[in-house]
């Protein structure tokens, strides 16, 4: 007993010298955690976004500290229910962060200076309904379209990549003829593959992106209707393009099977690129979505991805506010797409992109009108999840073990059964 | 009659009602020092989280206020079209996967012990270890390296079927509605068929020597010996066994969830009870997480755990002989 009680004793003394010895060195800095799911990026902030914020602001330090992608949502409820979040929160556009600000676990971000660099489009994504309060500071915008290996264009013969629909399923049956390469890398098991890369890629094509995305709101369109099912079809055509058992080809093994060379074309986002451009040994090229008709107007999904908020509990509230004025200005747009290529600064006077990929890409926005993904606004808040639900249909529509009529009707029924739209 | 029946009742308490009552009283203090770590310890860790599962399930957030609202939450989950459908398919898939390993992997495990328990029986200890190993392996690491075995890209199953000119028998098995569970099923089984064979080999080892020396006398060999002799000294251990890979199975979520991810697809043909709680308790991309739902689901599996233990205690534990060995 006695030595267990000298033990404690020893420990506490121990512990309490340790934190004196410690204390001076956290005193002269905040330390401001950040909450992220951008796991792929850690590199990068530890390299070149963190010194850069921390050289024009001494006494911050920033904390970088991601989650899994998939595990995010569900980590950051629990630990800010919890009280044990980070300073500064990534935020998911719409409804998962508009719920933490109702909870009272964001704050609203309209009085931090540099927020009229932004335009209500770009806030769209983080503001509640009526778009008065915006409660997180957009950082990026991620584009959809097609990465191709310009060898193997070469190889079976293509000289411009297709710019409608009919050209694209030409190009797939002549990279198909010369079997060189697999058409079209992608796999259904991960299900988001099928829905975001491809729905919701061609997709805005078909229903006229924004009109269409805003009409499905209103209730003024529905899923089952011929614009909304054209996408479906398409899909329902790309089965026989995919690699030998697609079923089970994960997303790591799409990305490989592309970056390995032996696929053709690969249903991108742009935050593809600055993996691809470090791994691919061959050219790369991109197209946006093909079009219906030659002549059609083409739409690009132009999707908000991140912003970021402030814990309402943090204890660092005039560090973090600090650092949301720095995410609005204009030196984080420049230090942000420069090192992470294929996220897009959503500032309205931000600094040219250098990378050539991510340049062909942003060229999409002057050619194409922007939209975002029709599931994420408002229609994702109720059970069954339409979001989800998109996953499923997408990757059942290219399994074939779904018509594209019944991948539609089902969506509308599940949204029906919950989502009553405003008047009319 | 009346003092007679007086006395027995009362017989009990004499001890207690002799004389100086505190000293026998003060005696029973250690009883409750004794119990207390490991009573606070369990009531901590598991009654009052179960207890506050079965709470939650009772409420419903409106408005991000918790309000009362009875059994509703069971209406909801057994007959809303919306949430029915997922849990039916996911209690059947879970009866499918039981199924799979009460009919694959005890036996397949009783066999192992029974051959592992021959005298003659040369490399025992090496047989032992390899069976048992795959239990011993971090779930993660089985789900990966099976998705890469059975991978259409890189695996070797293709490969391996390619080379004795079976190709064609390939399939992305782990990919496709009508095989994604059986598959899992049978590397769960993989995994595990380590436990039973493990208890049941030493359920054997424990068989004493006269015994089976006294069936050799008898004339009882061989497979008979096995059926007549050793079987019916280890029905309690396999009992056990049955009754662990029952909990286990209405527990399970790791395997599929690290080869099938949240949404168990392909279109939700490995989706059991525990990845329709995790799905609804803790969210899913856009589908925020529903504490109330999901303690809702997990009371259920509680339940339907808890009357198959029963079952199993009431009806079969309690009628089954027991030999002295």
């Amino acid at each position: 007993m006695k030595t267990t009680i000298a033990a404690c004793l020893l420990s506490g003394t121990a512990l309490a010298v340790l934190s004196l010895a410690a204390a001076p060195a956290f005193a002269a800095d905040t330390v401001l955690t950040i909450e992220s799911w951008r796991n792929d990026d850690l590199p990068t902030w530890q390299e070149k976004i963190i010194p850069a914020f921390e050289k024009g602001h001494p006494g911050i330090k920033l904390n970088f500290q991601p989650t899994a992608p998939k595990e995010y949502n569900a980590a950051l409820n629990s630990k800010l229910d919890a009280g044990t979040a980070g300073d500064i929160i990534a935020c998911r556009p719409f409804d998962a962060s508009l719920e933490l600000f109702k909870k009272n676990q964001l704050t609203g971000v309209n009085a931090i200076p540099g927020m009229d660099n932004f335009t209500a489009v770009a806030k769209a994504g983080w503001s509640t309904d009526d778009g008065k309060i915006t409660y997180c500071v957009p950082a990026a915008a991620v584009l959809h379209g097609f990465i191709h290996n310009q060898d193997a264009f070469a190889k079976a013969g293509i000289k411009q990549p297709p710019k409608t629909a009919e050209e694209f399923f030409a190009d797939l049956d002549k990279i198909k003829k010369d079997g060189t390469f697999i058409p079209l890398a992608m796999g259904t098991p991960d299900q988001w593959e099928a829905a975001t890369m491809g729905y919701q890629n061609i997709g805005p094509n078909y229903w006229h992106g924004e009109d269409g995305r805003k009409a499905l709101i209103e209730g003024k369109e529905k899923l089952t209707d011929p614009a909304w099912v054209a996408p479906f079809r398409e899909l329902a055509k790309w089965g026989p393009y995919l690699g030998d058992g697609y079923q089970a080809q994960s997303y790591p093994d799409s990305q490989n099977l592309f970056t390995l060379g032996r696929a053709a074309i690969y249903p991108a986002g742009s935050w593809e690129i600055a993996q691809f451009e470090k791994e691919a040994q061959f050219k790369l090229g991109v197209f946006p979505p093909p079009v219906p008709k030659a002549g059609d107007p083409c739409y690009v999904s132009d999707h908000p991805d991140i912003a970021f908020g402030m814990n309402a509990r943090s204890k660092n509230a005039d560090a973090a506010k600090t650092f949301l004025a720095w995410v609005a200005s204009p030196d984080f747009a420049k230090v942000y797409s420069d090192s992470l290529p294929g996220f897009y600064s959503m500032q309205t006077r931000s600094a040219p992109v250098t990378d050539p990929l991510a340049q062909q890409f942003l060229a999409f926005r002057a050619s194409c009108k922007s939209t975002m993904r029709s599931t994420y606004q408002m229609l994702s808040r109720g059970t069954p999840n339409l979001e989800n639900e998109v996953w499923v249909a997408s990757a059942n529509v290219i399994n074939g073990t779904e018509t594209p009529e019944q991948a539609a009707q089902k969506l509308q029924k599940g949204l029906d059964s919950w989502y009553k739209p405003a008047a009319k | 009659m009346d003092q007679i029946e007086k006395l027995a009742s009362d017989a009990p308490l004499l001890p207690a009602a002799r004389g100086t009552a505190s000293p026998a009283r003060a005696r029973r203090w250690h009883v409750a020092v004794f119990l207390a770590p490991a009573l606070l310890v369990y009531t901590a860790l598991m009654i009052v989280p179960l207890a506050d599962t079965l709470r939650l399930s009772l409420f419903r957030g409106v408005e991000h206020v918790p309000a009362f609202v009875g059994l509703d939450n069971f209406r909801v989950l057994l007959t809303d079209p919306r949430w029915s459908e997922h849990f039916w398919a996911a209690l059947r898939h879970n009866f499918y996967f039981f199924a799979f390993h009460i009919l694959l992997q005890n036996p397949v495990g009783i066999a192992l012990a029974a051959l592992l328990s021959l005298p003659r029986l040369r490399g025992q200890a090496f047989y032992r270890t390899a069976f048992f190993l795959p239990t011993m392996l971090s779930f993660v690491i089985v789900g990966f390296t099976w998705k890469l075995i059975l991978s259409p890209l890189w695996g070797v199953a293709p490969t391996l079927l390619g080379s004795i000119g079976l190709r064609g028998w390939f399939h992305p098995w782990l990919g496709q509605e009508s095989t994604a569970l059986t598959t899992l099923a049978l590397i769960s089984v993989w995994q595990y068929v380590g436990i039973p064979m493990m208890l049941i080999y030493a359920a054997m080892l424990a068989i004493p020597h006269e015994l089976i020396e006294a069936a050799e006398l008898d004339g009882i060999t061989g497979f008979a010996q096995f059926r007549r002799i050793k079987l019916p000294l280890i029905w309690p251990t396999i009992g056990i066994c049955s009754i662990l890979t029952f909990v286990g199975n209405f527990n399970a979520f790791d395997l599929i969830y690290t080869v099938s991810g949240a949404n168990a697809g392909p279109n939700f043909a490995t989706d059991i009870l525990g990845t329709f709680l995790f799905r609804t308790f803790f969210g899913n991309q856009l589908q925020l997480g529903d504490p109330n739902m999901g303690a809702t689901i997990a009371t259920m599996m509680f339940l339907i755990i808890l009357a198959g233990v029963s079952a199993y205690l009431f009806g079969i534990q309690a009628r089954m002989r027991r030999y002295a060995l």
